[in-house]
């Protein structure tokens, strides 16, 4: 127990960023982003703390996470909202956000919300593999999809956010 | 095609919100939350976990209260607004209306045991470390009662100000000095001149005539009755050598 709570505390700290900013591209807003990280993680301990030492040690924490997230948003998508822990009634407090540029922030919060309007099996594929940088065997692998399909929608997804293509009807 | 992509590499570099890991190693338990509340003692911080309140205390300061976690407690701490209902909570824990869970993993087992016997004393009643000695089993440890109550991490909450000398001095109080004890003391309707006076004067317990009862002398059991239906003994020992019985709600000896 006690070794899993020091491996959940290094997961979060190192992949807290990753998947920010990967439910910020799913989500296209922040506050829907720090409930899909935060269900994320929570869902990644409530699992870790079942699995034995030998599947914890060699879990690919990277992708494990990914697969976590996307599920999570497709969850929420279909109204399912996880329910988070209570403390005793607690709320989080939201303080701000680290001092980011405000120019910046505001381009950055206008592109995922361009990225949020894709279709979602475009936009699941466009964000593991352009905003997240996972290789197509591991976005495959996260979204449960042949590497072929997942290439041919990423492919289509950057079509779409680059407005080559209007409408022409293949949704 | 590649602006896009620089865009959304752009994207992926966004950082999480300050205190998010806090607020996420919180909800896993994995954290205590605090926040701030107004007692009658003044403001006084509380922190708690999935197990309970786990720590209280009168500080100057967030970052105080900070400090002294970090070195009593040591796990993580993080700040939140403070629940809306946990005062009321807090109010109907002292009243006995309710009991709220605390955590004491950090406690020895005989600090957790003289901490739980302490939740049991109600308000407006006190007892004398002797009887908590007693009640836990360990009957000759009076000063490491003492010690126990005088480092009780959550104080206020668990009620270590109904604890007081058996001569009537009111004794240490971690959440904030003597005075500090008399005042909650006062407020929850303890009439301590009147305490003082009969310790004073040598005696331990009350009983009354009519139901050849003995009790510690704030005990509700013989509040009724009237001032001159009531005896006062200096010991368990006279008290029994009268006739009395002890009490069966604040226990002043064993009950045979
Ligand atoms: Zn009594």
């Amino acid at each position: 127990m006690e070794g899993t709570e020091r491996v959940f505390e290094r997961l979060v700290l190192d992949h807290q960023n990753r998947i920010y900013a990967l439910g910020l591209a799913l989500t296209g807003n922040r506050h829907d982003a720090e409930e899909v990280a935060q269900d994320t993680f929570l869902r990644a301990y409530r699992a870790l703390v079942t699995y034995p030492p030998d599947r914890v040690r060699e879990l690919k924490q990277k992708a494990w996470l990914h697969r976590i997230a996307v599920n999570v948003v497709r969850n929420r998508v279909r109204g399912v909202r996880p329910r988070l822990v209570e403390l005793n009634g607690s709320e989080p407090a939201r303080g701000p956000g680290p001092e980011e540029d405000v120019m910046r922030k505001a381009e950055i919060d206008e592109l995922a919300a361009r990225v949020a309007c894709l279709p979602a099996r475009y936009r699941e594929a466009v964000v593991l593999r352009h905003v997240q940088e996972l290789s197509y065997a591991e976005v495959a692998d996260a979204l449960g999809q042949p590497v072929g399909t997942v290439k041919a929608n990423v492919h289509r997804g950057l079509k779409l956010l680059r407005g080559e293509t209007h409408g022409d009807g293949d949704d | 095609m590649a602006t896009v992509m620089i865009d959304l590499k752009r994207l992926g570099d966004v950082k999480a919100p300050a205190g998010f890991a806090d607020r996420v190693l919180a909800q896993a338990g994995m954290a205590d939350s605090y926040a701030v509340f107004e007692t009658v003692l003044g403001a006084v911080y509380v922190a708690w976990n999935r197990l309970g309140v786990s720590a209280a205390m009168r500080s100057k300061s967030a970052a105080e209260f900070e400090a002294w976690f970090h070195k009593e407690v040591g796990r993580r701490l993080v700040r939140v607004d403070a629940p809306a209902d946990l005062a009321e909570k807090i109010e109907d824990q002292l009243e006995g209306t309710r009991r709220l869970r605390f955590d004491l993993r950090g406690l020895t087992p005989f600090s957790q045991a003289v901490l739980r016997k302490t939740l049991e004393i109600p308000r407006g009643q006190v007892r004398p470390y002797g009887w908590i000695a007693r009640e836990i089993g360990h009957p000759a440890a009076v000063r490491a009662v003492g010690t126990a109550l005088a480092n009780n991490p959550i104080p206020y909450f668990i009620p270590c100000h109904r604890v007081i000398r058996s001569d009537g001095v009111i004794g240490n109080y971690g959440g904030g000095g003597p005075e500090a004890k008399k005042n909650i003391l006062t407020l929850e309707g303890v009439q301590l001149k009147r305490l003082q006076e009969l310790a004073h004067a040598g005696f331990r317990y009350e009983g009354v005539r009519s139901t050849k009862v003995f009790c510690f002398p704030t005990c509700y059991h013989g509040r009724t009755a009237k001032e001159r239906n009531i005896v006062h003994f200096h010991s368990e020992q006279e008290a029994y050598a009268a006739g009395y019985r002890p009490c069966k709600h604040c226990r002043p000896a064993v009950v045979a």
